[in-house]
């Protein structure tokens, strides 16, 4: 294949990457920005979401489609229920101290990792794709199902940003993300803005590994590396801006998947947390944060 | 009428208010002076429930409230103008305005009565809260306060770091609002904005009200000014 079409086929991928890294970091910017949380164990909520859907896929007998349809929407409300627990019964007591909830949520993803090792199995195990469609362009074949993971994932993240900036409960989230005090002297339930944010972060990442899993399969393990970049782009685009997330997952899923193609993917993890570090030593706030 | 009633409360160990005993009226202004330290942020922070009051009890009419999570206190008809305005920054006018409306379910009628108070805020409905200038701040301040149509309002140094031109402002408003049978409770270090605006005085020192007067009978010169406000 010559340089264009290859290039091309980078790109694809790499915007695919893109869209579920974008998906998965906003989640974990949400979470940080309302709650001042960081979350650990956002990854292995991103790690359910895939093996629920194996769950959901393997043992509901309809066609593809429906059961995967099916898990795209019990994969992120179980996983939503289980971060609303974890909100309730873990960082509520800690008073979503900082130091104290990261020590809390590095407890809780080892375990759900044991949990899923247990329940689910050390396999990596396949699930089938809604349908199989090939769009032939002049050079190649590409996977009509990666085309439909990018527009779903903009499909959830444009209803996202509309419910954060068009609806009250989005209001409220906001109003608490710049000052719990005076959120609760308006009337806020803060407790409530919290447990339903760690909800909607989990729900996020659990959906974007809904639309991942067909491509690349559920296994206990597959967290880290979403949790590792995740962190790269939330911290590259601003800790809790939501703008600077989406810039930075389609910067940095862009150059992963180029980089991977073109090179190695090891090279490409390297590249990205060196971009970090620049970021950090010239630009701590990111990208779009504000200054502390 | 808001009823403080011999309450002791603070930030953990180290206790703030000691037995302090306080009412406002309605239709009434109560300033409260005293020096930095004295408690006065701590007070209205407790009737807000944002500082857990440890004995003693806090009614609104005859209703405690001292006993509800901090959430509920503004829903009984508290309403609440933090030192430093404290607005949702990164927010528009009409999204602070907002969730004040959203606290009593208030809709468009409370929106125009604040709107209609501080006119210069309709002007800017869709500007963002941080870049308003200071005194514009403060009038969003309260208007957002004033959108749970309160009983009770609570300023705590509305006229900190403002131009003389906005404090008159502000202070007619008070005053207007007095006159509709609002209970303003004022935190206030300005002598002359006090002996303008207030009903009553009550001074206080080491978390305690001292001394509780009317107005009348106090100029700028009375020894209570000296003593519990050092000017």
């Amino acid at each position: 294949m010559s340089f264009g079409p290859f290039l091309l086929l980078a790109v694809l991928e790499g915007t695919v990457m893109a869209a579920v890294l974008a998906l998965t970091a906003v989640g974990l910017s949400l979470v940080f920005g309302v709650m001042r949380v960081v979350n650990v164990a956002h990854g292995e909520f991103y790690m359910l979401g895939a093996v629920i859907a194996w769950f959901v896929t393997y043992y509901l007998p309809f066609p593809p489609a429906l059961v995967w349809l099916a898990a795209l929407i019990i994969a992120p409300l179980i996983v939503a229920l289980i971060a609303a627990l974890t909100d309730t019964l873990v960082l509520k007591r800690l008073n979503y101290d900082p130091e104290a909830t990261i020590v809390a949520t590095i407890g809780l993803l080892y375990m759900l990792q044991q949990a899923a090792l247990t329940f689910y199995g050390p396999d990596a195990r396949p699930v089938v794709a809604p349908f199989e469609w090939r769009i032939q362009l002049p050079w190649f074949g590409y996977s009509g199902y990666k085309l439909f993971v990018v527009v779903a994932a903009v499909v959830i993240l444009a209803a996202v940003w509309l419910f954060m900036t068009r609806s009250k409960a989005g209001l409220v989230m906001r109003a608490t993300q710049v000052d719990r005090d005076t959120a609760q002297a308006f009337g806020i339930n803060v407790d409530r803005v919290y447990a339903g944010t760690f909800a909607l972060g989990g729900a996020l990442a659990a959906a974007a590994a809904v639309l991942i899993v067909p491509i690349q399969q559920a296994h206990y393990l597959m967290g880290h590396d979403p949790l590792l970049l995740s962190f790269i782009v939330v911290i590259i685009g601003g800790l809790g801006s939501i703008r600077g997330t989406l810039v930075a997952a389609l910067v940095i899923g862009l150059s992963d998947g180029i980089i991977s193609m073109f090179f190695s993917p090891t090279l490409a993890k390297i590249i990205a947390t060196l971009l970090v570090a620049l970021v950090l030593v010239f630009r701590p706030q990111g990208l779009f944060g504000a200054k502390a | 009428m808001l009823r403080v009633e011999g309450i002791t409360a603070g930030y953990g160990p180290v206790t703030i208010l000691r037995e302090l005993s306080f009412h406002a009226q309605a239709g009434q202004v109560t300033c409260i002076m005293g020096r930095n330290g004295a408690g006065k942020s701590t007070l209205l922070k407790a009737i807000m429930g944002q500082v857990p009051v440890q004995s003693g009890q806090i009614t609104l009419n005859g209703v405690p409230v001292h006993l509800l999570p901090a959430h509920k206190v503004p829903g009984q008809g508290i309403a609440y103008v933090p030192q430093g305005r404290r607005l949702f920054g990164p927010l528009t006018v009409a999204e602070n305005i907002e969730v004040g409306l959203l606290t009593r379910n208030k809709g468009p009628r409370t929106r125009d009565f604040v709107l209609d108070l501080f006119p210069r805020l309709r002007e800017r409905l869709d500007q963002v809260a941080s870049t308003l200038s200071g005194g514009e701040q403060q009038m969003l301040a309260i208007a957002r306060a004033l959108c749970l149509e309160p009983s009770v309002l609570l300023l705590d140094e509305p006229s900190e770091g403002l131009q003389p031109s906005m404090i008159a402002l502000i202070r007619d408003t008070v005053l207007r609002l007095r006159d509709t049978g609002l209970a303003t409770v004022l935190v206030e270090q300005r002598v002359d904005t006090v002996l303008r605006m207030a009903d009553r005085v009550a001074f206080m020192a080491h978390g305690r009200v001292e001394v509780d007067v009317p107005r009348e009978g106090l100029t700028p010169e009375s020894t209570l000014f000296q003593k519990f406000v050092g000017v």
